[in-house]
């Protein structure tokens, strides 16, 4: 479905992604976990097109994302959706608007059928009766919640998660997990899902890929990553604090800057 | 002064110069990118009437309130000066043609800007740090057509139309201190101001407010567009956006004096 070849993305002096090759498979849900700072979100966009890679490739159904125009480009991210790791509600228009922004943009469907699909959409996400809410009056499980309606709202090929149980309470975290789960289960999507939430990541997906330092250390089943014997792997998913991952990103010890300053 | 101290004061000149030229091409290309959407579907005629009412009526109040002061100061002041010379009857010629040729368009700019300008650049800024924009891209919409081209041509047209309510404001209520309060001649007012002001004189004013919105329009877009993504990085941008607006209006105003002389 998606193939990155030799991916990597500079920012200034900041290596965020190092050169890596990734395969997003077809009507699966796959998670790329790490810790913060490891270079998934990055990777993200990098494999939505929203990042210019700094070297390699992005294929997504059978075109080079980095080589193509920006006009194609448009066109291929109408099989595409993305909920964000805010939700990125457009603040001036209300839910009902905002699920139908992209059907209002790309179809030319009468106004009654529209909204008739918004409101299955807003069912699917148990929200129906909300559509007159502006953003700002959401809470923040619900404003994803109506992020991952909109993404829907196309019935894309694919659909990239950035962080979507962050910042939730545990219901609505949980709430959200399923609904990716059913919702690729039920429309055969490919999901892209972006997070550090362990239980999350191991729960919905069928592949995982593990980052850390911008760089893929395991990728695998749920089950291959839960039995793999990778210290940084098993550091990351039994959530300690020591091990070959440092807490620390400071480069040299603290005792030795005080000396530096006396 | 020591000669590390002058290296490195020119070299701050240096980068600041290479800065400020890498800002305006990239600010240019920007623009000419946005509008180059203009006659490409989709159409953006809705969203541009939709920022057309936000900018224009939005700031109708003030470009009257602003127009009125205007003509009755400059109303006062001519009248003092005139006075001495005893010319008094030229007062009409002379608040019109200020209105008409300077003080209406640059006044008016200044007005748009700190109404208008400062909300696009603040509002822009605030979908790029909630990534408002990347959503747009996601959704196959192009935030340059979206967003940017409406916002453009809508002070672009904008503009003009504010500036001829600042124009015909300003008259008015310099004909009512110089004639109602000062006891100017009514007739040699009106006159005096039809006979002087040109096809001419009318013309630079138009073509200023033109010129002026689409520099505001560009500047304001292209700084929201480019805000650093933190609220601190959209509070530097709206600032900015206020200066470099009202700098390039004075600076274009030169040029097109000078043009229309």
């Amino acid at each position: 479905m998606i193939r990155g070849e030799q991916l990597s993305k500079v920012f200034g002096e900041v290596q965020a992604v190092r050169p890596l090759d990734i395969h997003i498979p077809p009507r699966a849900v796959t998670a790329i976990m790490g810790g913060s700072g490891s270079g998934k979100t990055t990777l993200l966009r990098l494999l939505a097109g929203l990042e210019r890679p700094t070297t390699g490739h992005v294929w997504f159904a059978g075109e080079d994302l980095t080589a193509i125009s920006e006009r194609r480009l448009f066109a291929l991210r109408e099989q595409m959706g993305m909920v964000f790791q805010y939700s990125a509600l457009l603040n001036s228009l209300n839910v009902y608007d905002n699920v139908a922004f992209p059907l209002h943009e790309h179809t030319d469907l009468p106004e009654r059928v529209i909204r008739r699909m918004v409101a299955m959409k807003l069912e699917q996400v148990g929200l129906r009766g909300f559509e007159h809410l502006m953003p700002s009056e959401l809470s923040g499980g619900m404003a994803k919640r109506v992020a991952f309606a909109r993404a829907m709202a196309m019935d894309p090929a694919v659909v990239f998660f950035d962080e979507p149980t962050s910042g939730l309470d545990p219901i609505s975290a949980g709430v959200i997990t399923e609904l990716i789960r059913d919702t690729a289960d039920t429309v055969q999507m490919t999901a892209v899902v972006v997070t550090h939430d362990v239980a999350a990541g191991l729960a919905i997906a069928d592949h995982v890929i593990l980052m850390w330092q911008g760089e893929v250390i395991a990728r695998g089943t749920p089950a291959e990553i839960r039995a793999s014997d990778d210290a940084r792997v098993r550091q990351f998913i039994e959530g300690r604090p020591d091990g070959p991952i440092p807490f620390s990103r400071s480069t040299t010890p603290y005792a030795q800057s005080l000396l530096e300053e006396a | 002064m020591t000669g590390s101290g002058l290296v490195r004061i020119l070299g701050a000149l240096g980068r600041f110069c290479i800065q400020g030229v890498h800002a305006m091409g990239d600010g240019a290309v920007l623009t000419m990118r946005a509008l180059g959407h203009t006659l490409r579907r989709p159409w953006q005629g809705r969203h541009v009437v939709l920022q057309l009412h936000a900018l224009g009526v939005g700031s109708l109040a003030i470009i009257v309130v602003t127009g009125a002061f205007t003509g009755m100061v400059l109303a006062l002041q001519g009248y003092y000066t005139l006075a001495k010379f005893g010319s008094e009857s030229l007062l009409g010629a002379g608040v019109a043609l200020s209105i008409i040729r300077e003080l209406g368009p640059v006044l008016g700019a200044f007005m748009v800007i700190g109404r208008a300008g400062s909300a696009i650049t603040a509002e822009i800024g605030i979908m790029r740090v909630t990534e408002q924009l990347d959503a747009l891209r996601m959704m196959a919409v192009n935030p340059l057509a979206r967003i940017l081209l409406p916002r453009i041509l809508a002070t672009m047209i904008a503009l003009p139309l504010l500036v001829a309510v600042f124009d015909v404001v300003g008259i008015a209520a310099g004909y009512l201190v110089g004639v109602d309060l000062l006891g100017v001649n009514a007739g040699a007012y009106v006159a005096e101001m039809t006979a002087k002001i040109s096809n001419h004189d009318l013309n630079g004013g138009w073509v200023k407010a033109l010129v002026f919105g689409f520099l505001i329009g560009a500047i304001c877009t292209f700084m929201g567009y480019r805000a650093e993504p933190t609220t601190e990085g959209v509070a530097r941008a709206t600032t900015r956006a206020v200066v470099v607006a009202s700098v390039s209006v004075l600076v274009m105003d030169y040029i097109l004096t000078s043009f229309f002389l």
